[in-house]
């Protein structure tokens, strides 16, 4: 590993082969018997948790069709249906399968809707952070030298503060900086930045890492020689290249993004009431936990854990079937 | 060694008066800090006087080195919203916090080690399939998630625990202590296995790596064959080998348990610095966020470079510049 960080390196003999070929197939035959589709098949933990993360993810988009209410129609809700406990207790009603909340508002829609905002936030946050954290990783590596400098010392200051904490910070502060007509509108791109920001730090490392190896090897000479442009050769030469270890890291931190939005808002710093995510329903059920009432906050709990845990099994499972120590 | 100690050092410093500037950024430019002060019936003279005084109409350099003088004297100002001296309130705060994330710090120890082993050497029998399951449930149970299924559990339906607050405490000099006190250490029972879910997967996660490990090298092969008992091997030989990388995930992870404390403090309503941050949150109190953001920061950073420092001295390839910036693919 020693030549990965030594910037003089000599450069390797091996290089006759340009890497590009361990690209992935994304085409459907290709893909059909590839190896991770095999490894895929054979462990069955991943393919339930795929299968519900589906399941999840299609009840959360198709929400407004499937839902028995729309929970935020206030015109929809009915006092005299408030504080129902779910279908199978005692004095559950249909439709509400989950019970209703303090408002009359069904608990089942409510999870559905907000499941949306959470998997939005957590793939938006996540996909925010790979797009910065895979360019600034490619500048830096390939270009070294002074911007290279900048940018990871900039890296090296954000992860010596707790995540959580950035992220607190830049949703307070944006927030209470905003004018109030703004601040519903504007929630959830705040939220988004407040979790990228201090996320985007590993991929550019990882990238920066594989970029440094990348720009000594024959193949990117030889294309610096017949003047192919540098953003070129670090998009489809070198980027392809660090894919791997960055696919894993983006899905372990999906999971995590989901589980910082979800505090975020259950502190009170997240998403608004009126447009909930799964942690403002729990922070809202939270206040009812000594009213008896426990159906308002356990259920968009289960969900909240049944998503990022079936996120965290998909990228256990991925971590195991790219990592080539262990083929 | 003695290069590469001022070198991390200087770095560590480095980096700290970069978490300084965000600090003085926050401080300085949200919101005007004279009009957070002031109260209504204020005149604009003593407005002016009031900037003055603070100093607020030098340069900008002179204001942020003037703010890194008083931070590192722990003088982070008045906090807007009570008017108390800042580094007074959470001092106050700061052994509520340090019980919950010491208590929280042993559990996982106590509960991570042993699972751990058991993890390692049954690895093919069901109760160490089932281990492993549940530790990634437990990796994605929020930390909120777990406070309020405890309360639900332990407070709200079986009546056993108290679910908020510190119970009685008792002074000894400035520090308050719940743990002398039956409901002292009956509050603490919730807040502190809730904090270190999280922690208690980490440790056994990484036990039984470390454990898998030895376990395949000569030397306990060789225990083996000499007719050593499987107990002793294990829980003496070999996990003796595997507490330095445990040692040094403890110390790395004190920092986010003090951060992440603060969801807890929440769900509990512990009064540690966690809950005071997060009311200044609400509140906008910016002296407060910011005395809080630099301590916890300088928690980690110490950590941090502790760690290097121990690791350097204990391994002398590490103080190798060129095998130091490897760092960056880990």
């Amino acid at each position: 590993m020693a030549d990965i960080s030594h910037p003089d390196a000599p450069a390797r003999e091996d290089t006759a082969m340009p890497p590009t070929s361990r690209r992935f197939r994304l085409l459907p035959a290709a893909w059909a018997d590839s190896d991770l589709w095999f490894s895929f098949r054979s462990h069955p933990s991943a393919v339930f948790a795929a299968c519900l993360l589906a399941l999840i993810a299609l009840t959360a988009l198709f929400a407004p069709l499937i839902a028995p209410q729309n929970p935020y129609d206030l015109a929809a809700l009915e006092l005299w249906n408030a504080e129902l406990p779910p279908l199978w207790a005692e004095s559950g009603q249909w439709p509400y399968l989950l019970g209703t909340d303090t408002q009359g508002r069904d608990i089942l829609s409510a999870i559905l809707y907000g499941s949306r905002v959470s998997l939005v936030i957590g793939l938006a946050s996540v996909v925010a952070a790979l797009a910065v954290g895979l360019t600034l990783g490619l500048v830096a590596g390939y270009f070294g030298g002074w911007v290279d400098n900048i940018i990871m010392r900039a890296g090296d200051v954000l992860l010596s503060m707790p995540f959580i904490l950035i992220a607190i910070l830049i949703s307070a502060m944006a927030t209470a900086a905003l004018p109030a007509g703004l601040k519903g509108l504007l929630a959830l791109p705040i939220l988004v930045i407040a979790i990228a920001v201090p996320s985007w730090v590993q991929y550019a490392r990882t990238v920066r890492a594989s970029a440094m190896v990348e720009r000594r090897r024959e193949y990117v000479q030889a294309a610096r020689l017949i003047r192919v442009k540098p953003w070129r050769i670090m998009l489809h030469h070198i980027l392809p290249n660090t894919l791997t270890p960055v696919m894993v890291a983006a899905t372990l931190n999906f999971g995590l993004a989901i589980l910082s939005e979800a505090t975020l808002s259950f502190l009170g710093v997240g998403m608004p009431p009126d447009q909930p995510s799964l942690g403002t329903l729990i922070r809202v059920g939270n206040q009812y936990l000594f009213s008896g009432l426990w159906w308002i906050v356990v259920f968009p709990s289960v969900q909240l854990c049944l998503i990022v845990l079936c996120v965290n099994m998909i990228g256990d499972w991925l971590r195991d079937a790219l990592n080539p120590k262990l083929r | 060694m003695l290069a590469f100690l001022i070198k991390r050092t200087a770095n560590a410093a480095l980096v700290m008066l970069a978490v300084a500037l965000l600090a003085f950024l926050i401080f300085r430019f949200f919101g005007d800090p004279v009009e957070m002060m002031v109260n209504e019936q204020a005149t604009q003279a003593d407005r002016a006087e009031l900037r003055e005084r603070l100093g607020l109409n030098d340069g900008f350099a002179t204001q942020y080195l003037r703010f890194v003088a008083h931070a590192a004297q722990g003088d982070f100002g008045i906090s807007y919203r009570n008017q108390q001296d800042v580094m007074t309130l959470i001092g106050e705060r700061f052994p509520a916090t340090f019980e919950l994330v010491l208590v929280a710090t042993v559990i996982s120890l106590v509960l991570g080690i042993p699972l751990g082993v058991i993890t390692a050497v049954y690895r093919r029998s069901k109760l160490a399939d089932a281990l492993q399951i549940g530790s990634i449930v437990g990796v994605s149970l929020p930390s909120f998630v777990t406070g309020i299924l405890l309360i639900l559990a332990f407070s709200v339906s079986l009546g056993w625990l108290p679910a908020f607050g510190r119970g009685e405490t008792v002074d000894i000099g400035w520090w308050s202590t719940g743990l002398l006190t039956p409901s002292g250490r009956a509050a603490l029972v919730l807040p502190a296995l809730s904090l270190s879910t999280f922690q208690v997967t980490l440790v056994m996660r990484l036990v039984r790596a470390e454990m898998l490990e030895t376990l395949r090298t000569d030397y306990v092969k060789f225990a083996r064959a000499r007719g050593v008992p499987a107990a002793r091997i294990h829980w003496r030989h070999a996990l003796r080998n595997c507490l330095m990388p445990v040692i040094t995930l403890t110390g790395m992870q004190i920092g986010n348990l003090i951060a992440f404390a603060l969801v807890t403090e929440t769900v509990f309503q512990w009064p540690g610095m966690g809950l005071l941050f997060i009311q200044a949150v609400t509140f906008v109190d910016i002296p407060v966020m910011a005395a809080y953001l630099m301590l916890v920061s300088f928690i980690f950073v110490l950590l941090n470079t502790c760690v290097d420092i121990t690791y350097a001295w204990v391994d002398p390839r590490l103080r190798d510049d060129t095998a130091k910036a490897g760092g960056g693919n880990g």
